[in-house]
């Protein structure tokens, strides 16, 4: 712990007003999620809108939706399995799985950027439709998050690095971290579902 | 280098910009002058600036606020006047290009700057007292708040200066918006200001959010949970929601004119609609995020000062809740016009009717509160009184603006200009300067001079009809609003009324810094000072401290058995503040800089945006980034103060009172 | 502290089995919603649904598995945030499409 050296009183006093980290970041996902529930919205509006340019079932190909798809379902559960091994302390585990976590939700990145680049150059890029431009900010706001995570893991790996147990605000920050992943996965699952396999039936 | 910045961007032709920006430097240079002279720069910067103390935070917010009316207010009275003079052939002195950009300035800085930053003053100051909490739930996010909101609120003060300000109104409907057709820096302004001070509210609102569901004293069950309290939290969970999607329809709008996307262009497949539906979806919501605090203030004023507890008060809660859930329900009154049909228009038309049936129990819960009561006439019952008259005929206004057939013939007119600020200054203005001079001796440790504060409320009260009464009358008589001249004869007494009525809130404002003055410099008079922590017998748990508050607001957090808490335990006999102990080390954050830099970096990504500055926009966001990551590497952030230290605070304060009561 | 965190591991947090448990349900739930589509054996609009119905099963899954979602009593106030986001999110999104399609059948915008 990080005030070893308080009275027991304190600590008490400290224990009844435990700050809740936890579940305001659980907050800040749900304004996260309404986020993505208005750019969901917005694409349902504009997704016929094509203005004469390609549609989704000429543009999106499954074989990459699914190595996306398993990359991020796989990260998953990497991610579970450190949170494991932190509750066991374990601390060479945790960086081991953060470090795993973090090369597939990089390859996941990698395929969206590389999928992104060969849509715009086949002049299919964000400015051609509105269809397009929701598509694009949609996906690109989920892919962002997913960025965002990777500093994040990277910062939390580089923090435990050279430390032998866990404290508290360690177990707090790999808690966040875990919400806002899993949470990433739960968005996927509506991008892939109503996005790419809605556009192909 | 310098993006599409040159030095044509500064508006040097223009008299009266250049005429403020003398101003704005006088007054400046003086204030930075005073504190540099006398040597305080260490002391703002260590006690206020990178404060994590929420009650700090509060009179900082109070003096963004106040600067924001100024600026607001200045707009208003200029826009007035050009109406009461651009009649019949006459230009009047302010050229469309000029009066465009300060309607839309006026509008932004008057929700965004003004109303939003008075209600989390308001927050900061009473919520975490009220529900016996030592600070909110997190303290350094709440020091960031305020210098993302204050940072928001300077770069738009920049656009006086270098540039221009958007000139689509305050909400920036597309097309007009547009690239297409707002090629200038204006638009970019407003998107930055409005998406970097919405990045504060949001944490605002998680912030008191978390803090009230999770920090309540022991005992404070949610039925005993004070009645501004039950408002914040209603204000916050609205907050929570509708931000997002406010941040999403300026994000799409800037992607449309960045990126050249196609959301709500004209060509491309846009949708222009499909704006109106996103930034109202945020902008009901958002008008209930600012009366429903104004609603707590009285809630707390009127049982006060009529020395009875609140009629009605799980109605009250009841209600609230009600309103804020209906809230929801009914964004398309603000866009009847657009073409859906009568099923679409209908639905929205009902709801809205519903929300005054709750509102109207509000109303007859204050009353029936000072019914028979032993009504103090304070300077803050005037504010509570005349709201609830002005509130009333504002309301009625709102509910035939509701009938969409009816909307139809008042829709943009001057009828709705004045129905709104008849809710926003008659509900929500009037609510703040309530609660302020409520407040102010908790904040300050001296009560605000009441003579001045009456001045202001009459100059305010009657100002505010004369002003606005007439626009009512021009929206039947078909003047729209955002007119930067006329031709109509009838049109022209009714202006010189409302630039009359305009004058008389400028004294009414007048009043108000005259008041601030006037109860600094007599802070120290006996009748003045606040020794007890309860100037009012008042009672909610935040008068149970001293005034202002120690740093760790209660030595010995008190356990609740009974709404109004405090009322409770001075009826019993119970010392609610457990003095003389026995006190235990308490554990405070610590202050920090980091929300002063994250701000600061904001503000330089934002002028780097507006101005396609690109690499000063890369920098300041892996300056962002960078202060985020430090700040989380940082463990030095909190600290114990020392059990003697609480006791030495506790008997000072319990001494002052004993002499005042031997007195 | 970290013993504490182990203590109630198992409960709260989820062991490996449950991390297992979800992955394999993800998994088959993801493959059924690909093959449907890919498999083009029913109406479009079945299709549809049959996806809606997969990709609702999933979420749930993962807020159980991953998330860590429960009933208990410390859980109340993470359930009821997470509920009420979802009825804003339910009433902005049909609100949203049934203002727009509305006014698009209005206006003949389509």
């Amino acid at each position: 712990m990080a005030h070893d050296t308080t009275t027991a009183d304190a600590h008490a006093e400290h224990e009844h007003h435990e700050l809740p980290t936890v579940f305001g970041f659980w907050v800040y996902l749900m304004t996260d999620c309404i986020i993505f529930g208005s750019l969901f919205a917005v694409f349902a509006v504009l997704h016929n809108q094509f203005d004469g340019g390609p549609t989704g079932k000429e543009l999106f190909e499954i074989s990459g939706l699914a190595l996306e798809t398993a990359l991020l379902l796989i990260s998953s559960i990497t991610y579970g399995f450190g949170m494991i091994a932190a509750h066991k302390g374990e601390v060479k585990s945790v960086m081991m799985w953060l470090a795993v976590t973090f090369f597939l939700g990089l390859g996941f990145v990698f395929l969206e950027v590389k999928e992104f680049a060969h849509m715009i150059a086949e002049g299919a890029g964000p400015d051609r439709s509105a269809f397009l431009s929701a598509f694009f900010t949609l996906v690109s706001t989920h892919g962002l998050h997913v960025s965002c995570g990777l500093i994040w893991i990277v910062t939390l790996i580089v923090q435990l690095a050279g430390t032998t147990a866990i404290p508290e605000r360690m177990m707090n920050k790999l808690t966040m971290l875990s919400l806002f992943w899993h949470f990433l996965d739960i968005v996927w699952i509506c991008v892939f579902t109503y996005v790419y396999l809605a556009s192909m039936i | 280098m310098l993006g599409r910045l040159s030095f044509a961007d500064i508006p040097v032709d223009v008299p009266i910009l250049v005429g403020t920006f003398l101003g704005v430097a006088v007054i400046g240079i003086t204030v930075l002058g005073l504190i540099t002279y006398y040597g305080k720069w260490g002391y703002l910067w260590k006690e206020w600036f990178t404060s994590v103390d929420h009650k700090r935070l509060a009179v900082m917010y109070v003096v963004v606020g106040l600067l924001a009316l100024a600026r607001g207010f200045a707009d208003a009275i200029m826009m007035r006047t050009q109406l009461a003079l651009a009649y019949a052939g006459n230009p009047g002195y302010l050229p469309p290009h000029h009066y465009d950009q300060i309607f839309s300035a006026h509008g932004t800085i008057m929700i965004f700057f003004m109303a939003m930053v008075i209600m989390t003053a308001l927050f900061n100051l009473v919520v975490p007292l009220q529900i016996g909490a030592r600070d909110v739930a997190f303290p350094f996010l709440n020091n960031l708040s305020f210098w993302m909101t204050t940072v928001a609120f300077v770069l738009i003060n920049v656009s006086l200066f270098i540039g221009e300000f958007s000139q689509c109104g305050w909400l920036a409907y597309p097309p007009l918006s547009e690239a297409q057709f707002s090629p200038g820096v204006g638009v970019d302004y407003y998107i930055l200001a409005v998406q970097i001070s919405g990045v504060g509210t949001l944490l605002t609102g998680v912030n008191f959010f978390v803090t009230i569901v999770k920090m309540r004293a022991p005992g404070m069950t949610w039925m005993k949970l004070p009645v501004f309290c039950w408002t914040a939290l209603c204000a916050c969970v609205l907050i929570m929601v509708a931000f997002p999607v406010l941040t999403v329809a300026v994000a799409l709008l800037g992607l449309d004119r960045f990126l050249g996307m196609h959301f709500f262009t004209n060509d491309g497949g846009g949708n222009q609609m499909l704006y109106l539906d996103l930034i109202w979806a945020w902008g009901h919501p958002e008008v209930y995020i600012l009366i429903i605090p104004a609603f707590g203030v009285f809630s707390e004023v009127v049982p006060t000062f009529s020395e009875k507890p609140l009629f009605g008060y799980a109605t009250m809660v009841y209600a609230t809740c009600a309103i804020m859930v209906l809230s929801f329900l009914v964004w398309v009154h603000h866009f009847f016009t657009m073409g859906a049909g009568a099923d679409v228009n209908a639905f929205f038309g009902i709801m809205t009717m519903i929300i005054s049936i709750p509102t109207g129990v509000k109303l007859f819960n204050w009353m029936f509160t000072m019914y028979k009561g032993r009504v103090e006439f304070h300077a803050t019952m005037y504010w509570a009184i005349g709201f609830m008259i002005t509130f009333s005929i504002g309301g009625m206004t709102g509910v035939m603006m509701a009938i969409p057939a009816a909307d139809f013939v008042l829709h943009n007119s001057l009828f709705l200009i004045a129905h709104f600020h008849n809710v926003i200054i008659g509900g929500v203005y009037f609510g703040y300067v309530c609660g302020m001079n409520f407040w102010a001796p908790k904040a300050l440790g001296f009560k605000f001079n009441e003579a001045w504060g009456k001045r202001a409320f009459w100059c305010w009260f009657i100002g505010f009809y004369f002003a606005f009464v007439p626009l009512y009358v021009l929206g039947f008589d078909g003047m729209t609003r955002r007119m930067n001249h006329y031709d109509n004869p009838n049109w022209y007494p009714w202006l010189l009324v409302a630039e009359v009525g305009a004058v008389m809130i400028f004294f009414g404002i007048v009043c108000q810094v005259t008041q601030i003055y006037v109860s600094i410099r007599d802070r120290n008079l006996p009748g003045n000072v606040d020794v007890t922590g309860d100037p009012w017998n008042a009672r909610s748990l935040e008068w149970s401290t001293s005034s202002p508050p120690p740093p760790y607001n209660f030595a010995i957090i008190p356990h609740i058995h009974e709404l109004d808490a405090f009322m409770h335990d001075k009826e019993n006999g119970i010392d609610t503040r457990h003095a003389g102990g026995p006190y235990a080390p308490i554990h405070m954050p610590k202050n920090t800089a980091a929300g002063f830099f994250i701000g600061a970096f904001s503000f330089t990504l934002g002028f780097g945006l507006i101005w396609y500055i690109w690499w000063l926009a890369a920098i300041s966001l892996v300056g962002v980034i960078a202060t985020v990551i430090a700040r989380s590497a940082n463990h030095d952030v909190d600290y114990y103060i020392p059990a003697e230290e609480v006791a030495r605070i506790e008997n000072e304060h319990s001494r002052k009172l004993m002499a005042q009561a031997a007195e | 502290m970290s013993t504490d965190h182990s203590a109630h591991s198992e409960s709260g947090h989820g062991g490996a089995g449950a991390y297992a448990i979800g992955f394999v349900l993800a998994v088959i739930l993801t493959a059924a919603s690909f093959m449907i589509v890919m498999g083009h054996s029913l109406s479009p609009s079945g299709t549809l649904m049959a996806i809606s119905v997969l990709a609702a099963i999933q979420v749930v899954v993962h807020l159980i598995f991953f998330l860590h979602m429960n009933t208990t009593a410390e859980a109340k106030w993470n359930n009821n945030v997470f509920l009420f986001t979802l009825m804003f999110v339910a009433i902005f999104i049909v609100g949203t499409l049934f203002i727009m399609d509305n006014t698009a059948a209005h206006m003949m915008s389509r």
